[in-house]
């Protein structure tokens, strides 16, 4: 829930008086929180300073105590308007000063009453009910004509990360790349996170679900039985990834091999290039992945452990894919609409070897979900941080011996 | 010569109450209180020289004769008070038709905004400081600072007792400060000690203070001050001022003393 925040304006001789300290001491005193924008200081010892606060409080009443103290020192509340909106002029298309979103907590006003958007994703447009008093974000794509879309920045309210309870890696939410960075107590940080999701999850409670976005690197690298047993043991809720980790999962499932090298052998094996051609042959010959794995043809590994737990599964294709397998969604924007989708409830994402699926991923997360980026080249981390998703803890080593890590800490014996 | 504004108490005594000091039960003795002011006039013009500017008293007006709250004047500039309870809020258009009398240009400021005067604004030539919380709200002081160019640093006032700013914070003419750090916070004391140095600062003692030692009116190198605070003078003497003492007790039955009896006018 968003805590109850309100905007006041401090102005004067409010430096060297202390004044502007001692209302943030008493903001803090009181146990709320405060952000200090726009401070002012005066160009000339006559001419006076201004400061503008912006103040939290775990609850409304909280908060009335706060600006009901800090009021006798001069902070006036700022008069806050409702926030403006137009009607989407056509089908797809923004009015032109549409508000663009972050991935923060973000509340508007209207009629003088804060309201939650719903569904808090970055790069999207807001769309309103007022006669329902309800906002959510809505991607440009599916903008209907007449669609009232938030305008303009008045209004409108962002609030920053709040540092989470828990003293663990995520309790720091930076993207701190570093290949230096050791490895094991990251790693023992988001087992234990994952012990505490997969009992919510069981008790039905919400923000409880894992999702892992992942590339083929998984498989290639030796990572499968560690990742296939983390779904099998109901660590892993939803998966994203492309044709090529399915393929080759299911290659190594009916040929042993992944991309024709023999996964225990360590070499090609002969026309081994065409293993995952015929297998994702013989898949769409049976029809689905579902199929595959329920009549037995595939025993074994990531997609027959998803099938078989009932984890949601998200395939979206590229141009470069062979096939594809069924079940890979090739039109892009479906792709991205069932990722949203699922994205719904995640109460921590793993990205593993996947520039493109992590940089997704993170696109759709909002700031407040836990995510880990795993990637043996230090771009992908930092690439997805400079694409906004901050909050995304990285670490720079190779998915498989990530996976089998994260598998032992949490009890995996192979 | 330095030029006072002050108002005779025909009508002083005590019909409210708006302060700790003031009981309507404590009746102000009218004689007394008529002698002890002429003594404080006689002592002002005569030993201090100071030129006295009287205003005339109005019946049902009783506090009329604090005129230290009329307002603020710079050069011929005044600025009205708009005090904070009804009781006083009446005076202000005597004190307003006074000043136009006089040929001042008058300001006001917002309606909403209280502030009562050099009661409660007063300073050294470059900084001035501000008491609020009290009576006057420290949102006046942004544009006043505005109105009159200059730097004001708020205090607040935390000591009922001590309910504007002249009644703990006189500044003297040689930037010495006479005070009474019991009536401010923390913050207070540190932003007073960040512009006025240890060696310039004169800590009045509660004794004193409740005697309403920092109540003085000072003129050049002399101190009228109410009688009854020993220490304070002595304080004063040390540092070269000479003293005056007037037994003005009548007039702290509601809460005043020398100076809240006038307003400085230059």
């Amino acid at each position: 829930m968003t805590p109850a925040q309100e905007t006041v304006l401090l102005q004067g001789h409010i430096i060297d008086s202390l004044i502007l300290a001692k209302v943030l001491d008493t903001i803090v005193m009181m146990g709320g929180t405060f952000d200090l924008q726009d401070v002012k200081i005066g160009a000339t010892r006559e001419a006076p300073s201004q400061a503008r606060i912006v103040i939290r409080a775990g609850s409304n009443r909280l908060l009335t105590d706060i600006l009901r103290t800090i009021q006798p020192h001069g902070a006036a509340l700022e008069r806050e308007a409702d926030c403006r909106f137009e009607s989407a002029p056509a089908a797809g298309i923004l009015p032109e000063e549409f508000y663009a979103t972050t991935h923060l907590p973000t509340q508007i006003r209207l009629d003088g009453e804060w309201v939650d958007v719903e569904g808090v994703e970055m790069d999207l447009a807001i769309c309103i009910d007022p006669a329902m008093a309800q906002a959510r974000t809505i991607p440009m794509g599916a903008v209907k004509a007449g669609d009232l879309i938030v305008t303009g920045r008045e209004g409108i309210r962002v609030t920053p990360l709040a540092r989470p309870a828990e003293r663990d890696v995520f309790g720091f939410m930076e993207s701190v790349v570093s290949s230096e960075r050791p490895h094991q107590p990251v790693i023992a940080d988001i087992a234990q996170r994952m012990q505490m999701l997969r009992e919510r999850y069981r008790q039905g409670q919400p923000a409880a679900k894992v999702l892992c976005a992942g590339g083929p690197a998984i498989v290639h690298a030796g990572g499968r039985d560690a990742l296939t047993w983390l779904i099998e043991a109901g660590y892993i809720h939803v998966l994203f990834c492309g044709n090529a980790l399915a393929a080759h999962d299911m290659e190594a499932a009916l040929y042993g091999t992944s991309l024709g090298y023999g996964l225990t052998a360590g070499r090609s094996v002969p026309h081994g290039h065409e293993h995952h051609l015929r297998t994702i042959n013989r898949i769409r010959a049976i029809g689905s992945i579902e199929q595959a794995v329920q009549s037995g043809l595939v025993t074994e590994g990531i997609m027959a452990a998803c099938v078989r737990r009932k984890v949601n599964m998200v395939l979206a294709g590229t141009i470069r894919d062979d096939g594809p397998l069924p079940g890979v969604m090739t039109d892009s924007m479906q792709a991205q609409q069932t990722m949203r989708e699922e994205v719904q409830g995640v109460g921590l994402a793993l990205l593993v070897a996947s520039t493109l699926h992590a940089i997704a991923t993170g696109n759709l997360l909002p700031a407040t979900v836990p995510t880990v980026c795993v990637d043996v080249n230090p771009s992908v981390p930092t690439k997805l941080a400079d694409r906004g998703s901050f909050q995304a803890v990285g670490l720079v080593m190779d998915a498989a011996s990530f996976l089998k890590e994260l598998a032992r800490t949490l009890g995996w014996r192979p | 010569m330095s030029r006072l504004l002050v108002c005779p108490p025909e009508y002083f005594q005590i019909d409210y109450e708006i302060n700790p000091w003031m009981r309507r039960t404590n009746a102000v003795v009218p004689s007394r209180a008529a002698s002890q002011w002429q003594a404080l006039m006689t002592v002002l013009e005569r030993d201090v020289g100071a030129g006295i500017e009287r205003m005339p008293p109005v019946e049902g007006l009783p506090d009329l004769v604090f005129t230290a709250n009329a307002g603020v004047v710079v050069g011929r500039r005044a600025l009205v008070s708009r005090f904070r309870y009804p009781e006083r809020q009446r005076e202000e258009v005597y004190y307003e038709r006074w000043f136009r009398g006089q040929g001042y240009e008058v300001l006001t400021l917002e309606k909403t905004h209280y502030f009562e005067g050099a009661g409660d604004l007063l300073g050294f030539p470059d900084t001035w400081f501000g008491g609020y919380r009290q009576r006057t709200d420290i949102r006046s002081f942004p544009a006043l600072s505005e109105l009159f160019q200059r730097e004001i640093i708020p205090l607040e006032l935390i000591d009922g007792r001590f309910y504007h700013l002249d009644t703990c914070f006189c500044p003297l003419s040689g930037g010495e400060l006479l005070y009474f750090p019991g009536a401010f916070d923390s913050y207070g004391l540190a932003a007073i000690s960040e512009r006025i140095p240890a060696e310039r600062r004169i800590a009045v003692p509660e004794e004193d203070a409740i005697r309403f030692a920092c109540n003085a009116v000072c003129v050049g190198k002399q101190v009228v001050i109410p009688a009854g605070c020993p220490r304070t003078m002595q304080s004063l003497h040390d540092r070269g001022y000479r003293t005056h003492a007037v037994e003005l007790d009548e007039f702290m039955k509601s809460g005043g003393a020398a100076k809240c009896l006038t307003l400085a006018l230059d």
